[in-house]
């Protein structure tokens, strides 16, 4: 799967929240066409580590390369990096006065400075794609919250991105609507699509995942492949978050 | 009554001159204080900590002076340092520095409403501080901000006032002429207050009209 040098890679990062160390020297890479999926019990870090990828969460050391450029303080190179990389939120973070497909073509008219009608023709493709092209002239507040999740998924492919970040994509979702959303990750994953998930959803690091990373109080633990990780943790800590969530 | 409405007609051009200049005066604070309230509102929440610094420092110095001082300042201290500017360009721009820093708290409040997830969003779409902030987060600060807005503008159409005790003839300056010309000061006030109540009718309409054109954005 993976070829040629490593998409994403994050070399000793550090990071504190106050005092509290929340990226305890991590290091990690990513693959081209890599799905890696971040797990480990709440407040270890996972999700700042997926967010500090497109520096929505800046870094105290370390360093953060992306497509082999290291990540751009704020300003127009940073804003041009985010565009490459997508983000899909836990709280969807539609944008609540648009419709969803302009949701969906805002990026790609504004940032990108796409031709209208071409941003519209690949917008109301990829709504078709996460199968909500008949919602596309509704408010994000009319559609459920696994609509809402697809179509968030669509505006971040509308910008092409050459990696897909998933912070905690199905958590805020009621449970008949998480398969629906997992579905359309599947899909992507199985596409090619480069893309780092944190997610509580095991059984999508099984059946999806290249690799699984598993993290407790900042510091990456384990990296091994779904299969290794879910049958031979060598952790304590890994042992012990899995008997948890999976004798029930 | 007779002597009431001989008091409006026999100083008809007063009254029209006092509020022709207030209305003026009004008309480009109002645009003045838009157009730099809203700067220093983007300062305020914008990445840059010297531009909230400056955000902050000018809110807080100016919105704690006395209007007053602001005027005495311009029209007594600004020429001292060999800047002439006349009484009315005095006034305009010692209201539009002053409503500014209201302005920016009303904008900033209305910024406030918006979860931060929209404006992250944003970012991560890679749009810039601007585009976030004049495509995702102020139109829905907008619905937020309009009452506050108007009480705002409001008062600082009243605010216009004080430029009578700076020589400059709006409608606060039309009880003194009045008094001059022996006319009844009760009747005199009573017409200005009437002025007043009809120059903000507009305001309360534009307000309804504002707060129900954006009231569904969703």
């Amino acid at each position: 799967m993976t070829t040629g040098e490593p998409l994403i890679v994050l070399d000793a990062v550090n990071k504190w929240f106050g005092p509290l160390h929340v990226l305890d020297d991590v290091s990690l890479s990513v693959g081209r066409g890599e799905v890696v999926v971040v797990i480990g019990p709440s407040g270890s870090g996972k999700s700042t580590l997926c967010r500090a990828i497109n520096r929505l969460e800046p870094i105290n050391s370390g360093t953060i390369t992306f497509d082999g450029q290291p990540l751009p303080a704020e300003g127009k190179a940073l804003a041009r990096l985010r565009s490459e990389v997508g983000m899909v939120f836990q709280s969807f973070n539609l944008f609540a006065h648009k419709t969803i497909l302009e949701n969906v073509t805002l990026g790609p008219v504004k940032v990108r400075r796409e031709k209208p009608a071409a941003a519209r023709e690949r917008g109301l493709a990829l709504l078709d794609r996460v199968g909500i092209a008949n919602q596309a002239d509704k408010f994000p507040a009319q559609l459920s919250g696994g609509q809402q999740q697809r179509a968030a998924i669509a505006r971040a492919l509308a910008m092409q991105p050459k990696a897909m970040l998933f912070d905690e994509p199905t958590s805020a979702l009621d449970p008949e609507m998480v398969g629906e959303v997992l579905d359309v990750m599947t899909s992507l994953a199985r596409d090619g699509m480069t893309m780092v998930v944190v997610t509580h959803e095991m059984g999508f690091a099984r059946h999806a995942a290249n690799r699984v990373i598993f993290m407790a109080d900042g510091k990456l633990v384990e990296d091994a492949s779904p299969a290794e990780f879910f049958a031979n943790p060598r952790s304590e800590r890994a042992k012990d978050f899995l008997s948890k969530i999976l004798t029930h | 009554m007779g002597e009431f409405f001989r008091v409006l007609t026999d100083n008809g051009q007063l009254f029209v001159d006092g509020f022709t200049n207030t209305v003026k005066l009004f008309l480009i604070a109002a645009v003045g204080s838009l157009v730099l309230g809203t700067l220093l509102g983007a300062m305020r929440v914008s990445p840059v900590p010297a531009l909230r610094a400056f955000g902050a420092t000018y809110v807080n110095l100016v919105r704690n002076t006395p209007l007053t001082l602001v005027f005495a300042f311009l029209v007594f201290a600004v020429p001292k340092l060999d800047v002439n500017i006349d009484y009315f360009p005095s006034a305009a721009i010692a209201l539009t520095v002053y409503t500014s820093a209201f302005v920016c708290e009303v904008i900033r409040s209305g910024v406030n409403t918006v979860a931060a997830g929209q404006a992250e969003a944003a970012r991560a779409l890679g749009m810039t501080f601007g585009q976030v902030l004049t495509l995702i987060v102020l139109p829905q600060a907008l619905r937020a901000m309009v009452p506050p807005m108007m009480s705002v503008y409001i008062a600082m159409l009243k605010n216009t006032t004080i430029a009578a005790g700076f020589s400059v003839l709006e409608a606060g300056a039309i009880p003194a002429y009045m008094a001059e010309r022996g006319e009844p000061q009760f009747a005199v006030l009573l017409w200005i207050t009437i002025g007043f109540l009809i120059l903000i009718l507009p305001l309360v309409a534009l307000q309804r009209f504002l707060e129900r054109k954006w009231r569904v954005a969703r």
